[in-house]
C-alpha cells in the first residue's frame, strides 16, 4: 500500500489594519485569483447578494456570519486555508473596527507574519498604527506592508510613496521592519498575484510573492530546554501503574536519563522514560511535541511547574515582574483588584503593583495613570501571591506570555521584560538547596493521600493577638480529625520553648523563627498531614517566606480579626471568632473547595 | 517537525488542558470521521486512555453502520459511552420527510434540542454498560460544563470563526458577535454558573489532513467512508434522509487522500451532501448560534 508524502508546511497569516481598508476585499479575491475557493461558496455568497439585491463583494466570502453582512464590517477572525506554488497558507482576516481588537489581537497572537493594509486615499489612519505596534508587541517580526485602493488614488507613485515614508518613520522606533511596501487595488486584482501593468514604476513583490518570502519560524530545538507540566496523569483504575508528567516541549530537546529539576518547586529527579501512545516508546523528546515522561522518583508536582533540564540555563523565579501589558478589559486594571495571571500552564492570584508608564499605541506618547484602560498599553510592575517561573519573552516566547483573567474573562495579554528581585532569593536559594538532596520517600504521595483519604496542605491562622485564632485552630484540628483526617496542630508554644530555645525571643529573631517553623510545617505536609498553626501579627514578607518554604504544597492562609496584611491573599476571612466551631466548618468547607478533602457534614 | 505533527500536537496541548480545567468534561463523537480522529487525539493525549465520557447525539436516522461501528469501538477501547435522544419528538413524529419539518428545523429538534437537554442533563441519558455491552438510562445525570466537538475551521464560514475555547450561555448559544480573546496558547477556562464551554481542539485541520492522519495512524472509520462498488462513497455523514454520496471509486484511505490532493473535490464543499446546509443561506450558522455543533 503506497503511502502518500506528508503535508507541506503551513505559514499562518493575519491580515490586520483599520476598518474599511479593504482587508476582507484583499483575502477574498487572493482566494478568487489563486483558484482556493470550493464552488459551492462562490455561488452560495452570489445567490445570498441577488436574493438581497446587493452588489458581489469578495469581502463577503469572509464575512460569512450574518452580522457582518448587515453591517459590512468584519467583528470577528476568520479563518482561510490556500495554498500557493510554495507552500500552504491560513490567512487570518481580522476585524479592523477598535471595538474589535480584542479578536483582532486574538488572530494576531495564532500568526507566523502578517500582512498591514492601509487605503491609499485614506492614508494612515489610527488603527493602522495601533495594529502596527500591537504587532511588535505581540511578537510579529515579519509584515509586509500593503497599501490598497491604489485605484482610487490614480495608481499615482507619489501616494504610494508618501504612506510608506510615514509610516516607516512611524514603525522606527517600535523597532518592527516590513519586508515590504506594496501598492495594489485587491478589488481590481493590481499586484496581487500579478505585477500591475497600471503600476509599472513598482519593482517589488506582488502580495502573493511577499507571502512566499516571509520565513519560516526558526526551530527551537537548540533553546534551553521548558516543559510546563499540564497535567500528572495515573490510570490506576484501567490497569495502568505508569505516572506520567504530560505537558508539551516549548523547546529545546530531553532524552531518557536527563537530569532535571521543576521549577518552582526546585524538585530534582532523572528522566526514566519517554511516553507515547500507538508508537514506539521515544528515547529522546524535541520542541514542539506534546509528550509526557515518567521520572525516576515518585515526586509531587503540581500543574504549572516548569520540567526543566539542568545544566542548561534555569528560568527566573520570582513573585515580581516587570511586564509590558495589553489591556482589553471592559472594566479598568487597577491596583485594588487582584486579577489571574496565567503563564504557560502556571496560575496565580496577581496585583498591579506599579504602573511604570502607559504608552498610546496609535500616538506612541506616553501619559502618566494610575489604572489601565480598555486598550492602553502600559509597562508595569506584577506581584504575583507565590512565586512563578518564567523567562523574559525575548528569550523564550512560550514561558514569556501571558493572559491576565478579570472574574470569568480574559482582561489583558503581556510579555515579561524581566524579574525583579522581590527579596525571597535567598530563601528560594536555600530552599533549591534543600530540594536538590531531599530523600524522597518511595511511597508515592498519590497513594499516602489515597490512603488518609486527603491531600496535605498547611492552613494558617493569621491574625492580631488576641483575636482567639487559636480557639478555632483548635476547634478545627478536632473537628478535622473526628472526620477522618491526619491532622495536627502545631503549637507555637511547643516550638518556642523546644526547637526555638537557642533563638533569642525578640523581634531581630523573628525571620529564623518563622523559616523554622516553616521547615516543621513542610516535614509534617511531607508526611501527608493536613497541619494547623497560627501567627499573630505576621507581615507580607513573612508570609512570603512561608510561601517558599513550604513550596508548591497547598498552603492556606486564614486571617482573624482586622487584616493587616498588605499584599498577601487572604483565602478566607473571619471578622470575628466569636464561634470558633462555625469557622472550624466554614474552614473545612475551604478544603473542599479546593479539593483537598472532602468531608461529611458535622452531625 | 512534519505539519502533521505541529496539529497533533495543538490538539493534544488542547485536550489536556480542557481536562485539567473542567470538572465534568465531556467528548462529542459523531461517529464521523473528524470526531474520530479527535476521540484518537484524546488516546494520544492520555496514553491510550480516555478519562471522560464519550456522547452522541442519536437521531435515530444515522446510517445503521454507524451505530454498530459505534458500539464496536466503544467496547474495543473501553469507551465510557454515553447517548442522548429526543424521544419526544421521534414518539410525536416530528421529523423530516416524515413530520413534514423542512431539514433544518429536523436538525433544530432531532440534533440542537437533543444536545441541549443532553448535555445539560434535563433529559435522559444512556450509558453504555461494559459488564452486558447493554446501554442503561443514567441515573443523576449531571450538567456537562466543557464539552468537545470535532468542528474545523475550513468546513464553512461561521466555524471559522470559532476559538479553540467557546463559551456558550446558559440558552447554549453562542454570541459570535462578542467571543473572548484568545491569546497563545491561553483559552477561556473561567466561566459563569450555569454557562458551558465548546471545546475545539480540530479547528486548525483540513479534510486533507485528517485523511492523512487516519492513514498515517492506521484509524478504523465507517466503510461508508469507501466505495462498496457502485462508484460512489459519503464525504460527510449525516442523517440518511440528508446525506448523499458523491462520486467517487476510492476503495481504500491511500486512494481518499489520492483523491483530494488531485482536487477533485476542491470546487465542490465537503459539506456539499449535506441538504440541511442548502435549505436556507446560513441555516448552519443559525443553528450553530442556537447551540448545533
Amino acid at each position: 500500500m503506497g503511502h502518500p508524502a506528508a503535508a507541506p508546511e503551513r505559514m499562518a497569516l493575519v491580515v490586520v489594519g483599520h476598518v474599511d481598508h479593504g482587508k476582507s476585499t484583499l483575502v477574498g479575491r487572493l482566494l478568487a485569483d489563486t483558484g482556493s475557493l470550493p464552488r459551492g461558496k462562490l455561488e452560495q455568497v452570489r445567490e445570498d447578494c441577488r436574493r438581497n439585491a446587493k452588489p458581489f463583494e469578495y469581502a463577503f466570502l469572509l464575512d460569512a456570519l450574518k452580522e457582518e453582512q448587515r453591517q459590512g464590517i468584519t467583528i470577528d477572525t476568520a479563518r482561510v486555508f490556500f495554498q500557493s506554488a510554495a507552500r500552504a497558507y491560513v490567512l487570518i482576516d481580522a476585524p479592523g473596527h477598535i471595538e474589535f481588537l480584542k479578536n483582532m489581537v486574538s488572530g494576531a497572537t495564532r500568526a507566523e507574519a502578517a500582512l498591514l493594509v492601509i487605503d491609499a486615499q485614506e492614508g494612515i489612519q489610527e488603527n493602522s498604527k495601533r495594529h502596527g505596534y500591537l504587532l511588535s508587541m505581540l511578537g510579529i517580526r515579519q509584515v509586509a506592508v500593503c497599501v490598497n485602493k491604489m485605484d482610487l488614488v490614480g495608481y499615482r507613485r507619489e501616494a504610494f510613496e508618501a504612506i510608506e515614508r510615514d509610516y516607516r518613520e512611524f514603525l522606527r522606533p517600535i523597532g518592527l521592519r516590513p519586508t515590504a511596501f506594496i501598492p495594489l487595488a485587491a478589488r481590481e486584482g493590481e499586484n496581487l498575484i500579478r505585477p500591475s501593468a497600471r503600476m509599472p514604476w513598482y519593482r517589488g513583490p506582488t502580495v502573493l510573492a511577499a507571502l512566499d518570502a516571509f520565513e519560516p519560524a526558526p526551530p527551537i530545538d537548540r533553546k534551553p530546554f521548558r516543559m510546563p507540566v499540564q497535567g500528572v496523569y495515573k490510570f490506576t483504575e484501567a490497569g495502568d501503574a505508569r505516572r506520567i508528567v504530560a505537558g508539551r516541549a516549548e523547546s529545546g530537546t530531553l532524552a531518557v536519563g536527563d537530569p532535571v529539576v521543576f521549577l518552582p518547586s526546585g524538585k530534582r529527579t532523572t528522566i526514566h522514560s519517554i511516553e507515547a501512545f500507538h508508537a514506539p516508546p521515544p528515547t529522546r523528546v524535541r520542541a514542539g511535541l506534546s509528550t509526557g515522561v515518567t521520572l525516576d522518583e515518585q515526586l509531587y508536582i503540581p500543574r504549572g511547574d516548569v520540567l526543566c533540564r539542568v545544566g542548561e540555563s534555569l528560568p527566573q523565579v520570582s513573585s515580581l515582574l516587570r511586564v509590558k501589558i495589553f489591556w482589553m478589559g471592559r472594566r479598568p486594571m487597577t491596583m485594588q483588584r487582584p486579577y489571574k495571571l496565567k503563564l504557560a500552564t502556571a496560575e496565580t492570584t496577581v496585583r498591579l503593583k506599579a504602573v511604570e508608564q502607559v504608552i498610546d499605541a496609535a500616538t506612541l506618547k506616553a501619559a502618566a495613570k494610575r489604572e489601565l484602560g480598555r486598550h492602553d498599553v502600559a509597562q508595569c510592575v506584577l506581584h504575583t501571591t507565590s512565586a512563578i517561573a518564567f523567562d523574559a519573552a525575548g528569550d523564550l516566547a512560550a514561558t514569556g506570555r501571558f493572559v491576565l483573567v478579570d472574574e470569568y474573562d480574559i482582561a489583558g495579554g503581556g510579555i515579561v521584560l524581566e524579574a525583579i528581585d522581590d527579596g525571597q532569593s535567598a530563601a528560594r536559594r536555600r530552599v533549591l538547596a534543600r530540594e536538590q538532596h531531599w530523600d524522597v520517600s518511595v511511597v508515592p504521595w498519590e497513594e499516602r493521600a489515597g490512603r488518609y483519604g486527603h491531600r496535605p496542605a498547611f492552613l494558617l491562622l493569621t491574625g492580631k493577638v488576641g483575636v482567639a485564632k487559636q480557639a478555632v485552630a483548635k476547634a478545627l484540628e478536632a473537628r478535622l480529625f473526628r472526620a477522618g483526617a491526619k491532622t495536627y496542630l502545631l503549637g507555637m508554644g511547643n516550638l518556642l520553648r523546644g526547637l526555638n530555645a537557642d533563638v533569642e525571643q525578640h523581634r531581630l529573631e523573628r525571620q529564623e523563627q518563622v523559616r523554622r517553623m516553616g521547615e516543621v510545617a513542610h516535614l509534617f505536609v511531607d508526611a501527608g498531614l493536613i497541619v494547623i498553626a497560627t501567627g499573630s501579627d505576621l507581615n507580607d514578607g513573612e508570609l512570603a517566606a512561608l510561601h517558599e518554604v513550604i513550596g508548591r504544597d497547598p498552603m492556606l492562609v486564614i486571617n482573624v480579626g482586622p487584616n493587616a496584611l498588605a499584599q498577601a491573599v487572604v483565602d478566607l476571612q473571619f471578622d470575628s471568632a466569636d464561634d470558633p466551631a462555625r469557622c472550624a466548618a466554614r474552614i473545612a468547607q475551604l478544603l473542599a473547595d479546593r479539593q483537598i478533602a472532602t468531608f461529611p457534614p458535622d452531625a | 517537525m512534519t505539519h502533521l505533527e505541529t496539529i497533533e500536537s495543538q490538539s493534544v496541548y488542547i485536550l489536556r488542558e480542557a481536562y485539567s480545567q473542567f470538572r465534568s468534561l465531556a467528548m462529542l463523537w459523531s461517529i464521523g470521521k473528524d470526531s474520530t480522529v479527535m476521540l484518537w487525539l484524546a488516546r494520544k493525549a492520555f496514553f491510550g486512555h480516555v478519562p471522560f465520557p464519550l456522547v452522541h447525539i442519536d437521531t435515530s436516522f444515522k446510517i445503521p453502520e454507524m451505530i454498530a461501528y459505534r458500539d464496536r469501538l466503544a467496547r474495543e477501547w473501553r469507551l465510557n459511552m454515553v447517548y442522548g435522544r429526543n424521544d419526544q419528538a421521534l414518539a410525536e413524529q416530528r421529523t423530516f420527510p416524515a413530520g413534514r419539518l423542512t431539514r433544518v428545523e429536523c436538525c433544530r429538534t432531532l440534533k440542537t434540542d437533543a444536545l441541549v437537554n443532553t448535555l445539560s442533563g434535563q433529559w435522559p441519558r444512556y450509558r453504555m454498560d461494559h459488564a452486558t455491552g447493554q446501554y442503561v438510562r443514567e441515573t443523576n445525570p449531571q450538567p456537562y460544563t466543557g464539552v468537545i466537538v470535532g468542528v474545523r475551521a475550513d468546513e464553512e464560514g461561521s466555524r471559522s470563526k470559532e476559538r479553540y475555547f467557546s463559551p456558550r450561555t446558559r440558552e447554549s448559544a453562542w454570541d459570535v458577535g462578542d467571543q473572548p480573546p484568545e491569546l497563545w496558547n491561553q483559552f477561556k477556562t473561567d466561566f459563569a454558573p450555569g454557562t458551558h464551554v465548546r471545546i475545539h481542539p480540530l479547528l486548525d485541520w483540513t479534510e486533507l489532513e485528517i485523511w492523512e492522519y487516519i492513514d498515517r495512524e492506521q484509524i478504523p472509520v465507517v466503510p461508508l467512508y469507501f466505495d462498496q462498488g457502485k462508484g460512489e462513497r459519503y464525504r460527510s455523514l449525516g442523517c440518511y434522509p440528508c446525506t448523499f454520496p458523491v462520486k467517487s471509486t476510492a476503495k481504500t484511505v491511500p486512494e481518499i487522500i489520492v483523491e483530494l490532493r488531485t482536487g477533485k473535490f476542491r470546487d465542490i464543499a465537503e459539506r456539499s451532501g449535506r441538504a440541511q446546509d442548502q435549505e436556507d443561506a446560513g441555516g448552519l450558522e443559525t443553528l450553530r448560534r442556537e447551540g448545533y455543533m
